[in-house]
């Protein structure tokens, strides 16, 4: 970890009512790194995001931001929604020019315009800029999100499964560009998914929590494949069935099995399976 | 098949229209004419107990008069004898101004509502009372009040039309979508821009559903509302109709009425679609 990361979440705790969700989690994000969050249901995933969004308070602990602290919604960090949440009553263009203007309230339409095409190019729904979202594909909806997401410039993008209500083709295209962009644009992401494949191919670091109630952060996975890896190569790369085994062998057996009492809460485990060090399958193996 | 249905439904209608009239026309032809009446005595009675006239018209002097009516429907003879337009003009005048005065405040208040699980909690017992009243039972209290007969039944307009429009609004507003609301919040949207942009957009069709069900009740009201008043209105027309025995000239107001109720559901129901986004 670096000397002053961009994101700190310090001591993260929420309940409802008698019922602690999660409790004591310490994390932080560089500038430019992408995270993935990975958890059975019910350990808080989406209340962890909801958070860093600023659309959900927590019971204790708090979460900064640049060293401030996040205390409501800010168009420093766009969401990326499970559910895609476009306004049906508005066109692609409407949709993310409601972003737009939001960012840049001062703008004419005409440049709020140029500058949400500009993203729904990115997207590569050029040509479906003035389609209503009923009529998209459940994946084009999604690339609309994305462009929305994106078109207010924001310091941070959160994604709640964005990917886990399509289907495996488009979900596999989606991926490939969001890493495209991520990586052009060296956005700083936290993203929450199901699938381990998402995370290996995503992720600079997968996050993984213990099942709730009471979920930790039970360790933090550093992905050791190469930064240009892409979808189509990544399972022939020697570190890839480590690192997906370790994660699966976590969710698992691992996830439900842990001594809370005993671990660093503060400082959760690193490791980076394929490199040496300890991993599940090597002490099987 | 869905244009052959339409098609064979238009026909069964035209021939249940049809079969309907005739049963109607055979109904009133009437019996035969009284031959060994007292002429004195005749001339006291009606045709319908000299002549053997029936007591109801029949379709053809019904339609008769209903084209007199639609040739010339606003003379104009004093009043007592106004054309048919220039009654069904008033009433309808009536239930536009109480219905948009309460288009003014349900929605507004609606919103209000919809947005605070407070206001809803602590107003809802005042609704639940204040609902099932038949708007004709505020009719004294308003003539009471407002001391004019005409203000008076649009106030009864407006408490009717008010109920169902407040409820489906605050509806409306309390259900729009979490995931829309969240991006408004995420995007920092002003109170103006979520009220107009999201919310109003979001709920539209579920307001103006109501609007429907209220401007319904109105047209069904003012008929009442009017025989009470009286002076003007298609209401006032029906009983000063009946109080002439004109069945022919009721039967023809009972027309009128459908048609226009059907007009006004008809442009609600238009609306209804404009404001309705498909998923």
């Amino acid at each position: 970890m670096t000397g002053n990361p961009f994101i700190r979440v310090e001591g993260l705790a929420k309940a409802y009512g008698p019922t602690t969700v999660f409790r004591d989690l310490w994390m932080s994000i560089d500038k430019g790194e992408f995270i993935c969050l990975i958890g059975h249901s019910g350990c808080g995933k989406t209340t962890i995001l909801n958070a860093l969004a600023g659309l959900e308070e927590v019971s204790d602990g708090a979460i900064l931001m640049d060293g401030r602290e996040i205390d409501g919604p800010s168009l420093d960090r766009a969401v990326i929604f499970q559910s895609h949440a476009l306004m049906p009553w508005m066109s692609v263009l409407e949709n993310v020019d409601f972003a737009v203007r939001s960012r840049w309230p001062g703008w004419n339409k005409a440049k709020r315009h140029q500058h949400a095409l500009k993203f729904i190019e990115l997207v590569g729904l050029a040509g479906a800029a003035n389609k209503k979202p009923a009529e998209l594909s459940g994946g084009m909806k999604q690339r609309v999100g994305i462009a929305r997401a994106l078109s207010i410039e924001p310091k941070m993008l959160l994604m709640d499964e964005p990917f886990s209500a399509l289907d495996a083709l488009t979900r596999g295209t989606l991926q490939d560009e969001v890493l495209r962009i991520c990586h052009e644009t060296q956005q700083t992401v936290f993203m929450i998914t199901h699938d381990v494949d998402e995370a290996i191919l995503l992720a600079d670091k997968i996050v993984l929590m213990t099942n709730g109630p009471q979920a930790v952060i039970a360790e933090i996975v550093e992905n050791t494949l190469p930064r240009d890896r892409s979808r189509h190569d990544l399972h022939r790369h020697p570190h890839y069935y480590r690192i997906r085994n370790h994660l699966i062998e976590f969710l698992v057996d691992r996830s439900k099995q842990f001594d809370r009492a005993a671990m660093d809460t503060r400082h959760p485990q690193i490791t980076k399976p394929g490199l040496g060090g300890p991993t599940a399958l090597d002490q099987s193996a | 098949m869905s244009r052959s249905i339409t098609l064979r439904a238009a026909v069964v209608s035209v021939a249940l229209l049809a079969l309907f009239l005739l049963a109607w026309q055979l109904a009133t032809l009437g019996g035969t004419a009284a031959t060994d009446m007292d002429p004195e005595y005749a001339a006291l009675m009606g045709a319908t107990a000299t002549q053997g006239k029936s007591a109801m018209p029949g379709p053809v002097e019904v339609l008769g008069t209903f084209w007199n009516h639609i040739t010339n429907p606003f003379y104009d003879n004093g009043p007592n004898d106004k054309g048919v337009g220039i009654q069904l003009a008033f009433s309808l005048a009536r239930v536009l101004t109480g219905f948009f005065l309460a288009v003014a405040v349900a929605v507004p208040l609606g919103f209000l509502i919809g947005m605070s699980p407070l206001m809803h909690k602590a107003l809802d017992p005042f609704f639940q009372l204040l609902k099932p009243i038949s708007p004709l039972a505020w009719m004294p209290l308003a003539l009471y009040t407002i001391k004019d007969s005409s203000a008076s039944a649009i106030f009864v307009i407006f408490i009717c039309s008010l109920w169902p429009m407040l409820m489906n609004t605050a509806f409306g507003v309390a259900a729009v979508r979490k995931e829309w609301m969240n991006v408004a919040r995420t995007l920092e949207v002003g109170p103006f821009r979520k009220a107009f942009q999201v919310i109003l957009p979001a709920a539209a069709p579920t307001i103006v559903t109501g609007m429907r069900i209220s401007i319904g009740i109105a047209w069904l009201v003012i008929v009442a509302a009017e025989m009470l008043v009286g002076g003007t209105g298609i209401g006032y027309f029906v009983w000063n109709e009946w109080n002439n025995l004109s069945i022919t000239n009721v039967i023809n107001a009972i027309l009128f009425i459908g048609l226009v109720g059907l007009v006004l559901d008809q442009a609600l129901a238009k609306l209804v679609k404009v404001v309705t986004y498909p998923e």
